[in-house]
């Protein structure tokens, strides 16, 4: 099945419009907090997020969103550009492959997302929540700094039961 | 980042009016809290999230932000959590920080 495979009518900048290609959800959009919020949007309204199971919808919300706003907030922080991102389901999990032409990540290494002790609630973190959510949800977690683009893979972890 | 707020029996009840409190919302959501928050004395505040879809990193640290503003003195109480905002709390365990009530009415029980 596809789902409005996307807007190529759009004046794409190469090199993400050879990304292109057969997904069951493929959207090119704006790397803004705009941008992020209206794909996210979309895709909880989608008849690909209707076949997911419950546990799996609500992984892939948290995951995909702290995905893109990191690209908004730190590929993008000086340049601005699109956010190529191609959905498909691959042995019954959710497969996400997310590209950008920002910055690459710092010594092109994913952040380790460690998980922050709680202590005292005046020292509480109010940040770096991100990459520790995107590493307990995700399995096959990969990343490239390829031909001037950063390539994010990773497959939704599969969720017992639809709680 | 519309929130709406009452007070009511030393508890001041605060609920977004959007369905999300995400990054491109957190920030103002944070400055619209603390004008509610500095415009009453309830020594409780109570966030009412049952509209609240979802909720992402950025807007966890907002709402880890409140919480800090208010300590020690006041205290930021969270109701009515939808299952998307409940695992982020339960991942990150700040649900073992904030006190969390079932729903809003079960919030206001405490208050007697």
């Amino acid at each position: 099945m596809r789902d409005n495979v996307t807007a190529l009518t759009r004046a794409v900048p190469f090199p993400l419009a050879t990304l292109a290609k057969a997904s069951l959800m493929h959207r090119i959009f704006a790397g803004t907090a705009a941008g992020v919020r209206q794909v996210m949007k979309d895709l909880s309204s989608s008849a690909l997020w209707r076949q997911l199971g419950d546990g799996t919808r609500i992984n892939a919300e948290i995951v995909l969103a702290e995905v893109l706003n990191n690209i908004v907030e730190h590929a993008y922080a000086q340049i601005s550009g699109d956010i190529d991102l191609a959905l498909d389901m691959r042995q019954g999990q959710l497969h996400c492959q997310i590209t950008d032409t920002g910055h690459p990540m710092p010594d092109f290494t994913l952040p380790e997302g460690a998980f922050q002790d709680l202590g005292a609630i005046e020292t509480l973190p109010e940040g770096g929540f991100g990459w520790f959510l995107i590493r307990n949800l995700t399995e096959e977690l990969e990343y490239r700094h390829i031909g001037g683009m950063n390539q994010l893979s990773f497959t939704l972890i599969r969720e017992q039961s639809s709680r | 980042m519309e929130l709406f707020a009452q007070e009511q029996a030393g508890v001041l009840v605060i609920r977004p009016a959007q369905d999300r409190i995400d990054a491109a919302g957190a920030i103002h959501f944070k400055d619209r809290m603390r004008e509610l928050t500095q415009n009453s004395a309830a020594p409780r505040v109570v966030l009412d999230m049952s509209n609240v879809a979802f909720l992402d990193s950025s807007g966890l640290g907002a709402v880890v932000a409140v919480l800090k503003a208010l300590a020690p003195d006041r205290k930021l109480e969270l109701a009515g959590l939808t299952p998307t905002v409940q695992k982020v709390f339960r991942l990150t365990r700040m649900d073992s920080i904030f006190t969390i009530h079932d729903s809003l009415s079960g919030s206001m029980r405490h208050a007697g």
